[in-house]
């Protein structure tokens, strides 16, 4: 998983406890993957337990954390690092695309008679398409617009990320509109009393 | 605040009969200083016909359009041209640059036949010029250009002087994504000084540098975002 290999890189830079971990974390990606402490400090025990990092002993500076062990600092070990390596290396595998619950949505929707798809797509653009502005408008002020260290433009990046996939949503939503109007013109309507199992053939094909 | 551009149950039906086109249905839309409107639909939607109707162009078969108060159906042709001049800035999708005028005489055009005085409206023309990136090509003929190069001398036109109302059709159209985001934070710009901007956009990234976002579908607005602004509210509220 991603977020292990992340915390494991930033580690290379040097000795942090968790909760720095998930500053530096954040940093660079805002608040896009929010990482709670404990999953920090879960995963920094798996580390730790697979051998790739280390405690590196106990710095008392850390008044956000109450207990013993969040003063721990943890360093990366020679495996760690040759993970992170290894990590760069290779690609990020689309053989698995992650779940798309709208493409499942949608896919579901154009098989069930009486379904609405055209409003179902409209909301769904207005809503990626405001989400869309909240992305261009904190990549135009803020940090991101004009970026200074390498940890705000790693989060102008991320920022780029989210603009092209909500980009790509509300292209998809579109053809999807098209394919649809134009499927609806080329057949006469969907009957409602139709078995299930008709027009989903229909559509689908 | 009152609307710079009030379109009211604003219809446009072209030809008669069984050749019949709604263009546009029963539109209400509004834009305010300082606010930037994106105007999305499939193609043959109404969004050209909105522009050309906001820019008092083309007159609208039933329903009236405001720019800054005037009703443009109680202005006679001079009066409209007049308006044209001065308050409104348009982009149009085809640049409609004049062949045999240079980069900065297209721009310069507007502010001289309002009376400025050339050397006054040359200076003008080549600030705006200016502010798209391209002074450089200011005395080079629209031929001479690449077709992204016209379209910015089709937006420093649209920008020169102190327009209230801008309207741009696809201004980002010919040009490369880079550019494209210039032209964008130059309306931006305009617009946060307090101008007010319609712009058609097929490009979803584009419309997001919007405060609000219109889609229009068979002539008809079907939704919009960002119109639960507060301010924008209140606006609503008046012509
Ligand atoms: N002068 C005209 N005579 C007849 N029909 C017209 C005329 N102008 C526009 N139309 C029709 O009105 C409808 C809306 O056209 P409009 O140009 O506003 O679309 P648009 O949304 O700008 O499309 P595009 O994205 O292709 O530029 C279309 O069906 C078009 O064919
Ligand atoms: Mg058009």
């Amino acid at each position: 998983m991603s977020i292990r290999q992340a915390m494991l890189a930033i580690l290379e830079q040097g000795p942090m406890y968790g909760y720095q971990l998930r500053a530096e974390f954040e940093q660079r990606t805002g608040e896009t993957w929010p990482l709670n402490i404990g999953q920090v400090y879960t995963t920094l025990t798996r580390l730790e337990r697979d051998g790739l990092v280390e405690v590196v002993g106990h710095g008392g500076a850390d008044d956000q954390a109450d207990q013993g062990e969040r003063h721990v600092s943890y360093r990366a070990t020679e495996a760690g690092r040759s993970e992170v390596s290894e990590w760069f290396a290779t690609p990020v595998p689309r053989s698995q695309p992650p779940r798309d619950e709208l493409a499942i949505k949608l896919a579901i929707a154009v098989t069930i008679p009486g379904v609405d798809v055209a409003t179902i797509i409209q909301r769904q653009r207005s809503a990626t398409m405001a989400s869309l502005q909240d992305y261009t408008r904190l990549k135009r002020t803020g940090r991101a617009a004009t970026p200074e260290e390498p940890a705000d433009l790693a989060w102008s990046l991320v920022l780029d990320a989210l603009v092209f996939d909500a980009e790509a949503e509300v292209r998809w939503l579109d053809h999807c509109e098209a394919r649809l109007r134009r499927a609806a013109l080329d057949r006469p309507p969907v009957r409602r009393d139709a078995p299930a199992a008709a027009p989903s053939e229909e559509i689908v094909r | 605040m009152n609307a710079v551009l009030h379109l009211a149950s604003v219809s446009r039906v072209h030809g008669e009969g069984a050749t019949e086109v709604h263009a546009l249905r029963s539109v209400t839309f509004r834009a305010h200083p300082g606010e930037l409107v994106a105007v999305m639909g499939p193609s043959g939607s109404g969004k050209s016909t909105l522009l050309t109707l906001a820019g008092g162009l083309d007159a609208p078969t039933s329903g009236s359009v405001w720019i800054e108060g005037t009703d443009l159906a109680t202005l006679d042709n001079a009066g409209r041209a007049r308006m044209r001049r001065t308050s409104v800035g348009y982009v149009f999708q085809d640049f409609n640059l004049i062949p045999a005028l240079t980069a900065a005489e297209n721009v310069a055009l507007p502010r001289e036949l309002d009376g400025e005085k050339g050397r006054i409206a040359r200076r003008l023309a080549l600030t705006a010029l200016e502010e798209v990136g391209i002074v450089d090509l200011a005395d080079r003929f629209p031929d001479e250009m690449s077709g992204g190069q016209q379209q910015r001398v089709a937006i420093a036109r649209a920008i020169v002087g102190e327009r209230r109302l801008i309207l741009a059709d696809e201004p980002t159209g010919a040009l490369d994504t880079d550019t494209g985001e210039e032209i964008l934070r130059l309306l931006r710009a305009r617009c946060d000084a307090g101008a007010a901007g319609v712009m058609v956009t097929h490009e979803a990234r584009h419309a997001a540098w919007a405060d609000r976002v219109v889609f229009l579908r068979d002539g008809v607005v079907v939704d919009e975002t960002g119109a639960d602004e507060p301010e924008i509210l209140l606006a609503g509220d008046r012509a």
